[in-house]
């Protein structure tokens, strides 16, 4: 009996194995965190390589959110079962740059693999975050984006404010939602996704004040946090008092779940998120128009607005395959970078063109002109020549420093800590995670 | 009590029949655990490229660490709070089931359903009855004059946490309790009815404490469940949040471990959880358990 379970087996497997030779195709995997309607875009993206060719078959993962996908990749690496490429959100760039012998830098991958590649196609603005000292580009863009402001326009008219203006400063900001509230249009006045990207770093950025020592942290692993300044605390003890008069409204941690239920209901007016959320935005705001503008500035501030920093995550390879593999890899990265596969992905998803050629594409389609407002991302993160305060931010552990931003913010809108209060502990306790990066990558 | 003596003819045979547990043990507790205890004596990077030995500073660090401390206090009111909620609230729901004659078979059945509920579901669904915006019981907090913000007050975070922990852990307890009660002969109560004792009376002293070995075993299962098997409702509610509020020591272990990649000072703190669980353990067999009366 068992011999007969054996020999059946061993024909099975064999089949197996002749058919797996007959489609011989290179496998690489891609851990990604694009759920929703982003997931599936992307799917269809990958489902398209893999049909222009029959070399390599290209296999996307979902591995869940941001953080989830980036510590598995790491603990994979660890075990030795590691993907192909990893999506890395921008905030885990400081650790994958250390990780120098579990890397394969996008520039050496092309060069080693021979594929035409041209660093000066890529908007400069993205790519900066993510290149070495030398300019070298480690990591290839995908999803870049940049926070924006949403409002509804039918809420502003209703108050009696004009649909087509959105509030340039934070002061014309507080008076809108003022009206709005006093008219009874809506209950308060915006919301936020992300208070640490959106409210500090990008905050920080706009306003040109430095968020650390040593360029943002680009300069070396000895930069400290400076968000404690005067500027931020500013803002933070605004946000804390519109939060108290209803203003504003706080959407919780991280990315702030609960802030776009609030808009998409009509509650809150206005809300501060990132451009890549333009196309949920606009599949869940049914009942109204939606407009799109700049963040607010504060006008008293001297070099306001400068220009704002990306957010949205970039594609690791890692180390420990095969050179054909690899091979596939490069020309997987081509196809993605080519103008017609990031146009399409730019107009769809609200996440930045990553290339000029992207860029230049989407107006010859007339693509802005037929959809205003998808182009107030780019306008805004290209509005001035980056400075060293707005170019980006490197630093080690951050993915708990903006946890840290989060708790901390909490403590001020509970009201356990003033502004000055929360933003000092903040500094402190980021940079005590700071230093602990650097004594464990020196 | 007499020992048995077996007598095994082939010297190996014991040997090998113990073999798959001590493999298991080994396998599943020893090596891991010895694993944590050397990686706690190590500093590494995220992908374990550089690593250096340390010696005892990831546990040196965690003292001064102010979350850490924290950590520890909110350890201790969470598993004490959640402990005298869940076996109180048991206790009465047993007590009231053991008085019925026909009934108390469907009450029981009725009461162990939270059981099969999973840590992370009995989170989410609790998690939505107190959201601030739609939940049902903000609602009616609101109404009473209660502002509930579980998102930003780390008060009412930890009480909605206990809550849910204390709610999924009375079914186990209140099947203990029953049998408990079931097992203590009507004789001794009627007899202190006869003698003139009110039911009340009744309850403390004879039932209560001829239900101590019980009470003593229930508290020490639900420390240990408290302290580390409610991490899924954690991980599924305030995720140790607002502000560390919740953040109990077995979620800052896999906050730290897995989410921030410090290995070493994740496995300086699970080596001394082991410390304070081995601890535990012992206080309550030595010192608690001579005083219940069995």
């Amino acid at each position: 009996m068992a011999r007969i379970f054996a020999a059946t087996g061993l024909a099975a497997l064999t089949a197996t194995l002749t058919m797996g030779t007959a489609f011989a195709q290179t496998e690489i995997t891609w851990w990604h965190a694009m759920g929703g309607e982003l997931g599936t875009k992307l799917e269809e993206i990958v489902a398209g390589y893999n049909a222009s060719q029959d070399e390599y078959t290209v296999t996307p993962v979902y591995k869940g959110t941001y953080t989830e996908t980036m510590t598995g990749a790491i603990a994979a690496f660890r075990a030795n079962e590691q993907p192909h490429i990893v999506q890395v959100f921008e905030v885990g760039t400081g650790t994958m740059m250390a990780a120098e012998g579990a890397i394969y830098p996008v520039y050496e991958l092309m060069a080693d693999t021979g594929q035409d590649f041209d660093p000066e196609g890529f908007l400069p603005a993205v790519v900066g975050y993510y290149t070495d000292t030398n300019g070298n580009m480690l990591s290839m863009p995908f999803n870049s984006s940049t926070p924006i402001l949403y409002y509804n326009k039918d809420v502003f008219e209703k108050a009696g404010l004009d649909p087509e203006t959105a509030p340039k400063t934070w002061g014309e900001l507080e008076s809108f939602a003022n009206t709005i509230m006093e008219s009874g249009a809506a209950e308060c006045g915006f919301s936020s996704g992300w208070i640490s990207w959106v409210q500090l770093e990008n905050f920080s950025a706009w306003h040109n004040q430095p968020i650390g020592t040593l360029e943002n942290g680009f300069g070396g692993l000895e930069t400290e946090m400076t968000v404690n300044g005067p500027v931020q605390v500013k803002h933070w003890e605004n946000m804390k008092r519109w939060q108290d008069e209803g203003l504003f409204q706080y959407g919780g941690p991280g990315g702030g779940a609960d802030s776009a239920p609030k808009f998409y209901a009509q509650e809150c007016a206005m809300y501060m998120n990132s451009s890549a959320s333009r196309a949920g935005v606009l599949a869940n705001a049914s009942d109204f128009e939606v407009g799109f503008g700049m963040l607010p500035y504060y006008d008293d501030v001297e070099g306001a607005p400068q220009n704002s920093i990306i957010g949205g995550a970039t594609l690791w390879v890692l180390q420990g395959h095969a050179d054909e593999e690899y091979a596939g890899v490069a020309d997987f990265f081509s196809y993605l970078s080519s103008p017609e596969v990031q146009a399409d992905w730019h107009q769809f998803s609200g996440y930045l063109p990553i290339t000029q050629a992207a860029y230049d594409l989407g107006q010859e389609q007339g693509y802005y002109a037929a959809n205003p407002g998808s182009d107030v991302a780019i306008k805004q993160i290209t509005l001035n020549a980056p400075t060293a305060n707005s170019k980006g931010l490197r630093f080690g552990n951050y993915v708990q420093i903006r946890s840290i931003i989060d708790e901390e913010f909490e403590q001020l809108l509970a009201g356990s800590k003033d502004a000055q209060g929360a933003l000092d502990a903040l500094v402190e306790r980021g940079n005590a995670l700071i230093r602990d990066f650097e004594a464990a990558n020196k | 009590m007499q020992t048995k003596r077996v007598v095994f003819s082939n010297r190996g045979l014991p040997y090998a029949l113990l073999a798959p547990q001590l493999a298991i043990t080994f396998v599943f507790f020893l090596w891991p655990a010895g694993q944590a205890i050397w990686q706690s004596f190590l500093r590494e990077d995220a992908f374990g490229l550089k690593t250096s030995f340390v010696g005892v500073e990831n546990y040196l660090r965690l003292l001064r660490e102010p979350d850490y401390l924290n950590s520890l206090s909110v350890t201790g009111v969470f598993a004490v709070s959640t402990t005298v909620l869940s076996m109180g609230l048991a206790l009465l729901l047993a007590a009231a089931a053991d008085r019925m004659i026909r009934s108390r078979d469907a009450y029981t059945t009725l009461l162990v359903w939270p059981y099969a509920v999973a840590p992370a579901v009995a989170g989410v669904l609790w998690w939505f009855m107190f959201n601030p915006t739609i939940g049902i019981m903000s609602y009616l907090l609101e109404q009473l004059g209660y502002d509930w913000n579980h998102r930003l007050s780390g008060t009412d975070a930890m009480i909605m946490v206990v809550i849910v922990a204390a709610w999924k852990q009375i079914s186990y307890n209140f099947l203990f309790f029953l049998a408990g009660l079931q097992s203590i002969p009507h004789s001794l109560s009627e007899a202190a009815a006869i003698d003139g004792a009110g039911p009340v009376k009744r309850f403390f002293t004879v039932v209560l404490p001829l239900l101590s070995p019980t009470t003593f075993f229930l508290m020490v299962v639900n420390i240990v469940y408290a302290m580390f098997d409610t991490f899924g409702i954690i991980h599924a509610t305030t995720e140790g949040g607002p502000s560390q509020a919740t953040n109990i020591l077995v979620y800052k272990v896999f906050e730290d471990g897995f989410i921030g990649l410090n290995l070493g000072s994740s496995a300086a703190q699970s080596v001394i959880l082991m410390v304070i669980v081995i601890g535990l353990t012992v206080i309550q067999f030595r010192f608690v358990e001579r005083r219940v009366a069995y």
